[in-house]
């Protein structure tokens, strides 16, 4: 451990919030590496805002420490610690125009000469021209960049960031993710970002904490936590999967063999999270875009190898790039699968009679004692 | 070719609906504007001619144009004029450095208590102004306890030395009547000061906090600033009708401390000098203009109201 490579580290030793009965957060402990931009996911009232604010001192942790590098600043209120914050809606100092809004915190901190660093922060969010303008008669956008530049400008060790696109339009908040990562990578500070979109979490973080009901579920690299979810939650709340309820039939070897609607099923034993013994209940899960779909009248041309399963298509909606459709099957009802539009076959229509076959290192295991929708977008979440 | 000639008959009826449609707010403001007129442009008019006219109450006055009454006025009472602005200005100041910090914690800190805590506020309207200032009669009072207590804490030998009392007295001095202006006046500080505070997004305040404000820069930086609306609207609607007030200096003063109010009360229903008395309002009320629009020019709160 030197110092170099941990100096700037946030981490939290066993915090959590207690609201009267009600508990935001449960004892969790995180480390975020210094230089990275991490994100916590999680669909609203998961607590991911509430750990967010214990990092900044605006919460005070109910147990537990919070500590920047080696530095223990649980009890520092939030102004005497290096953390600054964009808010979710923006804060802006409505009374103060965009220069002195970003100078805020240098004035505060007693530096005389500003003007050469607002200077550098408004170039550096292309906002040069808006200097005398108040908050007002900036748009939304042009807002969450002020705030952005009003929080970096004091180099803090971490910037927070709660939420900062979900007030911008999908077209700008794609614009503004790449534009958040690009000052990032320039800058090179520790993001702590908070969201409740699995897009913007993958798209823009090294390190991804996935939280449900106050807890960690799971924490990894994007990829690893798509291709490799160890829960139910981060399995449907991270893209899409196809959960099938199965029996285990064979172990010990590399692969797992299973059963599911009468057709035996294989996967890597490395990819299974559950512990397994022959007889007992796993969950299989497969990626809609790993699964290819062949008409019930080519089933002899598939390869050997490959997981099978057979069934009926009852939806199909073509989206451009992809088609996707609803499969109902023995092995379990509405299974997703995404084709891409390379060569379209005319027979798969709803009704269509189909077998679907994947790479058997393409699926995972996970524990069956768990509820399977958990983590399911509902239409009100879906916005 | 009947679809050229189609539009503008169908346009027709449309433009006479929202021609009635356009006048709807004139009709709304006619009411206020004849109150307006009748009560207020009338009788303006008829002081200002009352105040250039000259004659006696036996002969009649009539209009002179004789503005050398304004001159006069202002020669004969100015002391009173200076008086009433140095005691509405103190009691102005004494109403926001008492109703700043209760507003402040009626806005921030009341939670469940806020409305009631609102409703002790303008609780005292439910009695007569006259009852109210009266009761400060009795509260005052020589060897009443609040002399007392501000005796034994040497109070009184300070505001004495600065003239503010006279020896053991506080009834019918300078500071019953800036007591007795405070006291009335406090309601109309505290509720726009409490508006202004209240509408104060509090994630501002968390935001200072995370920039490297204290408490108190937050204050001084953000919630101060953001609450000049309140601090503006709250001065004026103190200040103006205590400049001109007479009821407190009539009944809590002496005649060492008459205000402007009580000059024109008795030159209008004592001495029936009727265009003195009238000049007099005008001087007041030329003098309150002004400062009052120096006052807001100076406040800058033209973004923020």
């Amino acid at each position: 451990m030197t110092d170099t490579n941990t100096g700037g580290d946030v981490r939290l030793t066993g915090i959590s919030k207690t609201y009267g009965s009600f508990t935001a957060v449960h004892p969790l402990d995180l480390t975020v590496p210094q230089g990275s931009f991490f994100a916590l996911l999680g669909a609203s009232g998961c607590g991911k805002t509430t750990t967010l604010r214990m990092i900044a001192g605006l919460e005070e942790p109910t147990t537990g420490t919070v500590f920047l590098g080696d530095k223990d600043v649980t009890d520092l209120p939030p102004y005497k610690r290096p953390v600054n914050t964009v808010f979710q809606s923006y804060a802006l100092f409505p009374h103060l125009d965009i220069y002195e809004n970003i100078a805020f915190g240098l004035r505060r901190r007693g530096v005389k000469s500003v003007k050469k660093q607002v200077g550098d922060m408004l170039d550096l969010v292309q906002l040069g021209d808006k200097a005398k303008h108040k908050p007002h008669q900036l748009s939304g956008g042009q807002q969450q960049r002020v705030a952005v530049a009003r929080a970096l400008i004091n180099h803090p060790q971490v910037l927070l960031l709660d939420e900062p696109l979900g007030a911008l339009d999908l077209k700008l908040r794609r614009q503004m993710q790449l534009e958040l990562k690009r000052i990032q990578t320039e800058v090179g500070i520790t993001f702590v970002h908070v969201t409740h979109d699995q897009e913007e979490a993958m798209t823009m973080a090294d390190q991804v904490a996935v939280m449900n009901g106050g807890r960690v579920e799971q924490l990894g690299a994007p990829a690893d936590l798509y291709e490799n979810p160890r829960t139910t939650f981060v399995a449907n709340f991270l893209g899409t999967s196809n959960l099938i309820e199965a029996e285990v039939v064979e172990t010990g070897g590399t692969d797992l063999v299973v059963t599911a609607g009468g057709g035996k099923l294989s996967l890597p034993a490395d990819r299974c999270s559950a512990a397994v013994r022959t007889g007992g209940k796993v969950l299989v899960g497969v990626r809609p875009e790993k699964i290819s779909l062949a008409h019930a009248d080519d089933a002899g041309k598939i390869a050997e190898g490959r997981n099978r399963v057979t069934g009926r298509i009852v939806d199909s909606s073509f989206i451009g790039v992809s088609t996707q459709y609803v499969v109902n099957s023995p092995a379990g009802a509405e299974l997703q699968v995404y084709e891409q539009n390379i060569e379209r076959d005319t027979r798969l229509a709803p009704g269509a009679e189909v077998v679907l076959h994947w790479n058997p290192a393409h699926t995972f295991g996970l524990d069956a004692t768990q509820d399977i929708d958990a983590g399911v977008e509902t239409v009100e979440d879906a916005s | 070719m009947t679809i050229t000639e189609a539009p503008p008959a169908a346009d027709l009826p449309v433009r006479k609906g929202s021609t009635r449609k356009r006048l709807v707010p004139y009709w709304l403001l006619l009411p206020g504007i004849i109150w307006l007129v009748v009560f207020f442009a009338l009788p303006m008019v008829y002081q200002a001619s009352t105040s250039v006219q000259t004659g006696s109450l036996e002969q009649g006055f009539e209009v002179t144009w004789h503005f050398q009454t304004y001159w006069d006025a202002f020669r004969e009472y100015w002391p009173q004029f200076v008086r009433s602005l140095l005691y509405a200005g103190t009691a102005t100041l004494l109403c926001l450095l008492l109703g700043y910090p209760l507003a402040y914690v009626i806005a921030f800190k009341a939670g469940r208590w806020r409305n009631l805590l609102l409703v002790l506020v303008i609780a005292p309207f439910f009695t007569s102004f006259l009852i109210r200032t009266l009761a400060w009669k009795t509260i005052l009072a020589d060897g009443g306890p609040v002399v007392d207590v501000l005796n034994t804490l040497h109070v009184l030998d300070v505001t004495s030395w600065i003239g503010w009392t006279e020896g053991d007295r506080v009834l019918a001095t300078p500071m019953a009547v800036v007591c007795g202006l405070t006291y009335n006046f406090l309601p109309f500080m505290i509720l726009p000061l409490y508006t202004s505070l209240e509408r104060i997004d509090g994630r501002l305040h968390e935001a200072a906090r995370d920039l490297y404000a204290s408490p108190t820069t937050t204050f001084r930086k953000v919630t101060f600033p953001l609450s000049m609306p309140g601090v503006v609207s709250g001065t004026l609607l103190t200040f103006i009708p205590a400049s001109g007030d007479y009821v407190n200096a009539e009944l809590l003063g002496s005649t060492d401390t008459k205000m402007v109010g009580n000059v024109i009360q008795s030159q209008f229903l004592r001495v029936l000098d009727y265009p003195t008395a009238a000049a007099l309002s005008f001087i007041l009320m030329a003098i309150v203009l002004i400062m009052v629009t120096v006052y807001i020019r100076r406040a800058g709160t033209e973004d923020l109201v």
